[in-house]
């Protein structure tokens, strides 16, 4: 009995493992290669830091990372202001109101980013508006306001409304009650919405190639248009994104493990007292 | 005479920016898909759509591609996730998280990631299909993995108690409280993966060498060429969403995977 519970063990484990381990292959073999002086996986190289070198020094590469993660934080911030003023609408408006801007607000989320992508564009020349950063902002606006609405929404549910009458009473005017009463009550969905909406927005392909202005480049847009459409010259190019790709990955990897270390460190210590 | 500020209110400038960016592109959508050039009414691009068998064709690979890509990634994900759910190890949340952690890479780096490692195995343009289900697979396990691992784990544990003194077995166990209580999470697994593996044509080109034409890439030729065509084709794919929200019972909110923040 005691040997079949091993064994059973053993075999869950190793399909854990299995998993992973098909999940981090890609991953793993970039990592290597990337420190390798070839741009041609398969091939044999010596120990280099030429991709990571090309990285920090080709101007094109740099600008593109700066346009992705500047497009980012711009989405993102707007994104979390739009969206928290959103939920506290939607938390303090009657039932009807609610349950219609719930709806609508579902509608990106569940819609096919392809359909978004496409409408968007649409409406935008339908409307004379000329594709800009403008409209590839509200593009990545659409796709993240909708997370950062659903991020805040429990922690309001969560929140004691007496705390808002009770400062109301004591003096405070509505805008100072909210910003010193109701804003730190739902402080982590909002950093959480935040967090989220920079992922989403990094992450975004469809919708930037949608609704960019021409010559703007992302990583997205780059490294899809040259392995669709590569020819020779762009393969050093995708090689330096080997490194990035391993950077990247390895920040990942440190900010999420350690994160939640912490944090189940501190829920653990609020729990005991 | 001053307006006074109701806590309401807030809400207008997303109500605004929904409305404009949101319900007015839908809209748009509708009226592009029954106009003609001139913009009169017609019904054409309704007819040509259902009526060309290249265009069916397209929805029924489609359609297969999601199906397999969703069957194969429940086959992967459940027993992760109730290996995980069930497991007494006290780090079990850092095993998890490595499920998730792919995710945070640029969606386009990671599937050239997986472009590379098929090209280094001499399946890059050998086996486009393959590929490109390889690629939707690993792409969009997490999806699948969350929302099941979160349902698993909330399954009361006496509940198995009880049915082992009543004398089941781990297979009545399984068909009977963990198949059972599962289902909320396997359906919004399904929605997770199978819309967009149906519609995601970043994979598919990348993987499948162009040579996979999804309904997604439909959009993309006739953003060229044809808006009114192509905004037919984004209807049909909003009505297959619509269908498969309704048939799904509605993505729960608490098990949106993209909505997960560790």
């Amino acid at each position: 009995m005691n040997k079949k519970a091993i064994a059973i063990k053993c075999a869950k484990a190793a399909f854990i493992g299995l998993v992973l381990l098909l999940l981090y292959a890609p991953i793993l073999l970039l990592a290597v290669y990337s420190f390798m002086d070839t741009d041609v996986i398969g091939t044999s190289g010596g120990f280099s830091f030429t991709h990571y070198r090309a990285l920090f020094t080709d101007d094109k590469v740099l600008a593109m990372i700066g346009n992705t993660f500047s497009l980012a934080l711009a989405a993102a911030a707007l994104s979390t202001v739009l969206g928290t003023l959103g939920a506290l609408g939607i938390y303090y408006s009657r039932r009807r109101f609610k349950a219609t801007m719930c709806a609508f607000n579902r509608i990106p989320i569940i819609n096919a980013e392809i359909v978004t992508a496409l409408a968007l564009a649409i409406t935008f020349v339908a409307f004379g508006l000329p594709k800009s950063y403008f409209t590839m902002l509200v593009g990545h606006m659409v796709i993240c306001t909708p997370f950062v609405v659903l991020s805040v929404m429990p922690k309001l549910k969560q929140m004691d409304n007496s705390l808002y009458e009770a400062a109301l009473d004591l003096g405070a005017s509505p805008a100072k009650a909210l910003f010193r009463v109701v804003l730190p009550q739902i402080v982590p969905g909002v950093i959480s919405g935040f967090m989220l909406a920079v992922t989403l927005s990094l992450d975004d392909y469809i919708v930037t190639f949608y609704t960019r202005p021409s010559g703007f480049e992302t990583i997205s847009t780059y490294v899809f248009n040259a392995t669709t459409r590569g020819n020779a010259h762009t393969a050093s190019t995708l090689a330096s994104f080997w490194a990035l790709t391993t950077i990247i990955f390895v920040v990942i990897l440190i900010v999420v493990i350690s994160a939640n270390l912490a944090g189940r460190k501190k829920q653990k210590t609020e729990v005991r007292r | 005479m001053r307006l006074r500020f109701s806590r309401k209110m807030l809400g207008i400038p997303y109500a605004v920016f929904l409305l404009f960016f949101v319900i007015i592109p839908m809209l748009v959508i509708l009226f592009y898909a029954f106009t003609d050039k001139e913009m009169h009414l017609s019904f054409e691009n309704f007819i040509r759509f259902f009526s060309d068998p290249t265009k069916l064709s397209t929805i029924v690979y489609s359609l297969v591609i999601g199906l397999i890509t969703t069957v194969v990634c429940l086959v992967i994900a459940y027993p992760v996730a109730y290996i995980l759910a069930r497991s007494k190890m006290k780090k079990k949340f850092v095993i998890l998280l490595l499920f998730v952690t792919p995710m945070w890479i640029n969606f386009v780096l990671r599937v050239n990631a997986i472009r590379e490692l098929l090209n280094w195995m001499g399946l890059l343009g050998e086996a486009n299909y393959f590929n490109t289900i390889f690629g939707m697979v690993y792409d969009f396990l997490p999806f699948m993995i969350l929302p099941l691992y979160t349902t698993l784990l909330k399954i009361d544990e006496s509940l198995y108690e009880a049915s082992a003194d009543l004398g089941g077995n781990a297979f009545t166990a399984f068909t009977r409280i963990t198949l059972p209580l599962s289902m909320p999470g396997i359906a919004s697994g399904i929605t997770m993966v199978f819309l967009p593996s149906m519609t995601n044509y970043v994979v598919s080109d990348m993987l499948g060498n162009s040579k996979v034409t999804i309904i997604g890439k439909f959009i993309y030729e006739y953003f060229g060429t044809n808006w009114h065509m192509g905004s037919m084709v984004a209807l049909v794919l909003l009505i297959v969403v619509l269908l498969s929200t309704w048939l799904t019972g509605g993505l729960k909110e608490e098990n949106n995977a993209r909505g997960t923040t560790l």
